[in-house]
């Protein structure tokens, strides 16, 4: 953590008393939003999934500099990898998995994270191989395909097996349990009680930080610099020996286990899933809290993350409200206001702060720097 | 190990209806630094983009240090010990002075992503090896005090410098330079040059493409002139100055005079 608090780092004391507080404000936070209703902490818990995608979005497009609009691909395919292991689906669709498994097939959260890591990787460089001399453009039209054919596969797949349930999805996929402690229900803990959502948005929370930790690792690396080699100049990369082919490769299937951790959660904290849910919007919106918080800087792709998938729920609370007080009536629905905000944010964004809203400090010195911020 | 650095011959590029490169080979003794000159549009660059894996030959055999090597990856190449600079020079812009060196040590260190994620001792310890050569390199050059510089700011000629220290960060056994000398002025040339010589007298072999015959003919052991893709003479630059086709390929026919009495 010191990394990201660089101007504190000289004191050891205030860098623990700075984690030490915003631990208590994350470990507390669920309770005060929980007095706004359980909608809030729902809201919470799904902040930190969103988050989860931007992260691992950022090692692609914000590290390697490779523009992907099929990302919500590896979340479906979390999600789905979940929800087929965990639900009754597959069992009464084939008699020989009942056969095999006669209580059902339920899975351990430490069997499914690293199944669901694995598996979107491996359909990262699925994604990946055969992108790998695409750029710009070009790129960004492959992989919004390949988002599109993930979906469409998943909408399809109930003939002539049905493996996916087509549109109606799966349903009754198990919450996640640690041993006997189910996720699911209130639980009491030092005479505390904790909501399902509480108990979820503390797991989904841990995740995250794991997730920062390992993209700010993976960013000050041998490898961070190869991506950030790649995304400035790909020949003067390849001329100083950097095997370009298995940099993108490991970017694309790194970037998707983020997405394939963040899928399963998905999955189990829904109880249900179905292809609508990974369609090319939430590509977009992944992509837009990135570029809005601030491409490739991960403080800023985290407050990108959290402010565009708070808002909208900040919206449902207040727009109706409003209204009815300004004019006594409903004039335009909350969903329409979304739309309409979210495409203005992004107008206003890319004409003042282009960078993002929290981008990459200035990199090194730049003597040139001080009379362009005037200048502005 | 043989005392040839680098062997190629039969060195045969087209491009469409043009034959860029015919039959050019060159042979670079180490330690030297070896001289590519020719007029505009020669195949000088072709041949360098050639031997570095940029372009795919048609034909020719290549040999780095005794050992065969085929130039169809960029990257193999560097690996195998060939490291170059561009003609416009190529750096990562927006990352530092110190982190483009960095990124030169790449090819020479083995940390991955899990040892990056872990923070192993072995990664660590390597990380702090890579910093401390490349601020080594960047020292070597000269151009230490602008380490944390943005790479685009810096002035044009410690960009080139730049661009050899990141070179020299693959520890190559020969350094391919294009064009060094190109837009610099006469006293960052005069550096310049005093730079390669001190590279060379720590044993780093040079392959220099330049178009300043006057830096050519000063600093190198060995020429080969090239001209519309073919071999036109090699030599000791002493020896070439004076051979009747090169003079023609430079100045034309009919100007014989000129070019003894320069010499």
């Amino acid at each position: 953590m010191g990394a990201l608090l660089p101007r504190l780092s000289q004191n050891r004391t205030a860098v623990w008393l700075a984690i030490a507080a915003v631990a208590v404000v994350l470990l507390v936070l669920p309770f005060a939003f929980g007095l706004l209703g359980n909608a809030w902490v729902r809201a919470l818990a799904f902040a930190c999934l969103y988050v989860l995608l931007a992260l691992g979005l950022n090692i692609v497009v914000g590290f390697a500099g490779l523009l992907d609009l099929g990302y919500i691909a590896f979340y479906a395919v979390g999600a789905y990898m979940y929800a087929l292991l965990a639900s009754p689906h597959l069992s009464s669709t084939f008699p020989w998995i009942a056969q095999m498994f006669p209580g059902g097939l339920h899975n351990s959260i430490w069997v499914v994270i690293p199944l669901g890591a694995g598996l979107a990787a491996m359909f990262g460089i699925l994604l990946g191989a055969p992108v790998l001399k695409l750029r710009g453009d070009y790129l960004a039209i492959v992989t919004l395909g390949f988002g599109e054919i993930i979906r469409i596969f998943l909408n399809n797949l109930n003939a002539p097996v049905n493996v996916t349930n087509g549109p109606q999805g799966i349903t009754l996929i198990d919450p996640i349990s640690f041993g006997s402690v189910s996720l699911a229900k209130t639980q009491q803990f030092l005479g505390i009680t904790f909501p399902s959502v509480h108990l979820y948005y503390y797991l989904f929370l841990v995740l995250t930080l794991i997730a920062i930790v390992i993209c700010v690792r993976l960013q000050d690396s041998r490898l961070g610099r190869a991506w950030m080699a790649i995304r400035e100049d790909e020949i003067a990369a390849k001329a100083m020996g950097i095997n370009v082919r298995n940099v993108k490769l490991l970017a694309f299937s790194l970037g998707a286990t983020f997405g394939g951790v963040s899928g399963a959660m998905f999955s189990a904290f829904q109880g249900f899933v179905s292809p609508e849910s990974f369609t090319l919007n939430e590509s977009i919106i992944v992509l837009a809290m990135i570029v809005l918080g601030g491409l490739g800087h991960i403080p800023g792709v985290v407050l990108g993350a959290i402010l565009l998938s708070m808002f909208p729920e900040v919206l449902r609370h207040t727009v109706v409200p409003v209204q009815i007080f300004l004019f006594g009536h409903v004039v335009i629905d909350a969903e329409v206001l979304r739309m309409m905000l979210y495409g203005l944010a992004m107008v206003i964004i890319m004409l003042y702060r282009p960078k993002g809203l929290w981008p990459a400090p200035e990199h090194g010195v730049n003597p040139a720097s001080r009379t362009a911020t005037q200048r502005a | 190990m043989s005392d040839t650095v680098l062997k190629v011959s039969g060195v045969n590029k087209r491009f469409g209806g043009l034959q860029a490169l015919s039959d050019v080979g060159i042979e670079i003794a180490r330690g030297e630094i070896y001289g590519l000159i020719g007029p505009n549009g020669a195949g000088k660059t072709t041949f360098f983009n050639v031997i570095t894996g940029l372009y795919t030959p048609d034909s020719g055999s290549f040999a780095l240090d005794g050992k065969p090597y085929s130039p169809t990856e960029v990257h193999r190449v560097a690996q195998a010990g060939i490291a170059r600079t561009f003609q416009n020079i190529r750096l990562f812009p927006d990352m530092t002075a110190l982190e483009n060196v960095m990124v030169g040590r790449h090819v020479r260190t083995r940390a991955t992503a899990l040892g990056a994620i872990l923070r192993t001792r072995r990664t660590m310890e390597e990380e702090r090896a890579i910093k401390a050569r490349s601020l080594e390199l960047l020292e070597y050059v000269g151009i230490r005090k602008y380490a944390d510089y943005q790479a685009r700011t810096l002035a044009y000629g410690d960009q080139r410098r730049l661009e050899i220290a990141r070179a020299l960060a693959t520890e190559p056994k020969l350094l391919a330079l294009d064009e060094p000398a190109a837009g610099m002025n006469a006293t960052e040339k005069l550096a310049l040059r005093s730079l390669l010589e001190a590279i060379s007298r720590d044993r780093i072999t040079i392959l220099l493409i330049e178009h300043d015959v006057k830096l050519v003919m000063g600093l190198c052991d060995k020429v080969t002139v090239l001209d519309y893709g073919k071999m036109i003479a090699m030599g000791p630059p002493a020896e070439v100055q004076r051979n009747a086709a090169v003079i023609e390929a430079y100045l034309g026919g009919g100007h014989k005079d000129v070019a003894t009495k320069a010499a």
